[in-house]
């Protein structure tokens, strides 16, 4: 994670909340106002502007990087001017919304795209964004709240971050701010309060936000004494056995079908690898030269499926195969896996008859290795 | 599932609900800042609410505070009424009769662990909150996790520094409201640097911080844990998956128990998560399976894990309907070892599991 490339790159910074209103933005401006005291060179480079009073008024008296102005379907819309940042040249940069999803028309698709360039030019970049923009947290959050949220930022960007800040809030505190209108507007609170603050989904999300950065504080921990050894000595018991667990490290394969599923398996395989520190593997078999047994729809979500996988750096292989769990099995063998994760499928009866329902076979012929058959949280109805 | 149908709730939360009833028929409520070190900003955060609720009219006063005062916080402090603390030779104390015969709305109380000196109403400052909050007070307060009790051998560990002013963990997890103030190690180093003596502090301690700093963060999760639990009970609603990892290790005679044991430790720690075993009772058990069990239970309560034994005709029945009651996210079984009869007619145990569990992670494990 750091190399000696680093040096010349910007810091990453992230402030994550649960929700919208837990106050990340009005955290990293005073946190920018103190900098600034401290004597750095603050820029406000982007930031929302129809935001809460409250916000606006801590904006005032940091500088602020005009905002490039996007023309598209006859309206005119804000985006964060990247090259204007980039002149302007401040030694930290203020970005709210990570997650947020550019208008079309601008340089990159996703503002965490525009996070990238700032930080090769050697500027420490300070964002916010929710716990729920995670990506390999997609499915938990649509399980826990029965919301798909489709602006997510993948966990090789947050890991860059060489800080996390948790901003937290009580959820009654956060009701009363929607309630009071310091979050939406009037017409929205009710819409909102059906929606992500409903009852108890705050409860889940801020916890699931506090083990987030929980974690994240974790992984730099390890990072730290990988890079200046083990000298520090531990406190945790948890760490005690550390090295007899890294003996038996584990490596999992994920088994990529053109099944819909597959994100959701990617996900949950890439955060159990992440929090088992294991290696992460995933394999697609074909049967025929060509794909020719595939339609063309379920060829290209095999792509799409082996196209996120190494987006989320997991490593990919193809193979062919006449029988494709025997072929899933041979290669978990050849490659020391220690678990697979296979994916429960649609239309199980039909594909039974069929005799496509991979995972129960590879569960079945599994007699020498783990096989985790992961829950399809995204067809799940959320209380 | 029905509000009958949840597990019984366990003792510890029936008295926290009591309490929790009884304070809030009085309208009192507890809030914690709990924050990982000194110089992470509880105070000021805590004075800050203080500030906004006084301007929105309810009626605020401060009954304990720090005795060194940076400037930001003596100009909040110097807009909220103070009741002058008890001063004795020794020590402060909150002098909790003026408050009870002023009765505010809201007390301010920082910090929250002290020792009153001898001859006070109560040893703890902490069960002068109690008395305030009995008598419908809300109370703010705020506490470093170095008084925690629980965490005071780790925190020491850490730190080198030792104290004897401690508040139960029971306290904390009893609260209506917590709130973690977290800031980043190298902020917080560059504040006690300005608040203490200038010493060269070294990645050591930044390393240190930070493990503080997590182990606060996931005693807030757990509050909150606990918080959501008493609300889905209170509410009668399905419980939410998915926020906390929790195991569920299925013992058989014939499983490779050790293996899922471990394995299941393994995970419960890295993923910070709770661990369950459970074995279904089955007539017609040997005297030997019964044995072996015995001693796989033994080796799960070491490994951590809450164990239960389900009677059931139906095993998979039963343990899909336990998994769901304790919001279970990932199943570990055994792998069916040979075929019966039985299986050949009802369908594969193992398979049936799979199928029978939406939304919960199955991982089979070989024999």
């Amino acid at each position: 994670m750091t190399t000696a490339d680093d040096t010349q790159r910007g810091k990453l910074k992230v402030y994550l909340g649960y929700a919208a209103g837990v106050g990340k933005t009005f955290q990293m401006l005073a946190d920018g106002h103190a900098a600034a005291q401290r004597g750095a060179d603050v820029v406000v480079a982007y930031f929302e502007p129809h935001a809460r009073p409250d916000t606006i008024g801590q904006a005032q008296g940091l500088e602020t990087v005009p905002h490039g102005k996007i023309e598209y379907r006859r309206k005119t819309f804000e985006e964060m001017d990247t090259e204007a940042v980039l002149r302007r040249r401040p030694s930290i940069a203020l970005v709210d919304e990570l997650a947020h999803t550019n208008v079309p028309g601008s340089v990159h698709t996703k503002r965490w795209e525009d996070v990238q360039v700032l930080l090769d030019a050697g500027i420490e970049v300070w964002t916010t964004m929710n716990v729920q923009h995670i990506e390999s947290l997609n499915d938990q959050i649509w399980q826990i709240t029965g919301i798909r949220v489709r602006e997510t930022v993948p966990d090789g960007i947050i890991r860059q971050a060489a800080e996390i800040v948790a901003v937290d809030v009580t959820p009654d505190a956060l009701l009363n701010r929607l309630k009071r209108g310091a979050i939406y507007k009037p017409e929205m609170v009710e819409k909102a309060l059906t929606g992500f603050f409903k009852g108890s989904n705050l409860g889940a999300l801020r916890e699931l936000a506090l083990r987030q950065a929980a974690h994240e504080v974790d992984i730099r921990q390890s990072v730290y004494d990988e890079t200046r050894g083990n000298e520090v000595p531990r406190i945790s018991e948890r760490r005690a056995g550390e090295t007899a667990v890294d003996q038996s490290k584990e490596r999992i394969l994920i088994h990529i079908t053109a099944d819909s599923a597959t994100a959701m398996l990617i996900r949950r395989g890439r955060r159990v690898a992440d929090f088992l520190h294991a290696d992460c593997l995933a394999l697609f078999v074909y049967r025929t030269p060509d794909f020719t047994d595939l339609t063309p729809t379920e060829r290209e979500a095999v792509e799409k499926h082996l196209r996120f996988a190494r987006n989320l750096r997991i490593e990919t292989q193809v193979l062919a195969g006449q029988d494709v769990p025997r072929t899933v099995m041979d290669f978990a063998r050849r490659n020391q896996v220690s678990q697979i994760f296979v994916a429960r499928v649609q239309g199980r009866l039909l594909e039974r008859l069929v005799g496509r329902n991979y995972a129960e076979e590879i569960v079945r012929i599994a007699s020498d290795l783990q096989v985790t058959v992961v829950a399809d949280r995204s067809r799940i109805q959320a209380s | 599932m029905r509000v009958s149908d949840l597990p019984r709730p366990s003792p510890e939360r029936l008295l926290r609900q009591a309490q929790a009833e009884e304070n809030k028929r009085w309208g009192a409520r507890l809030k914690i800042f709990l924050g990982y070190a000194p110089g992470v900003g509880k105070s000021y955060r805590m004075l800050d609410e203080a500030r906004r609720r006084h301007e929105r009219g309810e009626d605020v006063v401060v009954a304990a505070m720090q005795a060194q005062q940076s400037g930001d916080l003596l100009a909040l402090v110097r807009k909220l009424e103070l009741v002058p603390p008890l001063q004795t030779s020794e020590r402060q104390a909150i002098d909790v009769e003026a408050v009870l015969r002023r009765i505010p709305q809201v007390c301010v109380i920082d910090p929250l662990a002290a020792r009153n000196p001898t001859g006070s109403r109560n040893p703890h400052r902490w069960q002068d909150v109690q008395d305030l909050l009995r008598n419908g007070i809300s109370v703010l307060t705020s506490v470093n996790l170095l008084h925690v009790e629980e965490y005071k051998e780790k925190v020491q560990a850490i730190t080198g520094k030792d104290t004897t002013e401690t508040i139960p963990k029971s306290f904390l997890l009893a609260a209506d409201d917590i709130v973690i103030v977290d800031v980043p190690t190298d902020l917080c180093l560059w504040r006690l640097g300005e608040k203490l003596t200038p010493t060269g502090i070294s990645n050591f301690q930044e390393r240190q911080l930070s493990e503080l700093r997590e182990l606060a963060l996931l005693l807030t999760a757990e509050v909150v844990d606990a918080q959501l639990e008493s609300y889905v009970h209170a509410h009668g609603i399905e419980p939410v998956f998915g926020a906390h990892e929790r195991f569920l290790v299925c013992l058989t005679p014939h499983s490779n128990a050790p293996a899922m044991i471990e394995s299941g430790e393994r995970n419960k720690e890295r993923f910070q998560g709770e661990l369950y075993a459970v074995y279904v009772c089955e007539p017609g058990r040997s005297r030997r399976e019964r044995a072996t069990i015995r001693k796989y239970f033994d080796a799960a309560k070491k490994a951590g894990a809450a164990t239960k034994v389900l009677e059931s005709d139906d095993p998979i029945s039963a343990i899909v309907e336990y998994a769901r009651q304790k919001r279970i996210t990932q199943i570990f079984i055994g792998h069916s070892a040979h075929n019966t009869w039985r299986d050949r007619f009802f369908g594969d145990p193992v398979l049936r599991l799979i199928r029978a569990t939406e939304g919960i992670d199955v991982r089979v494990f070989p024999h």
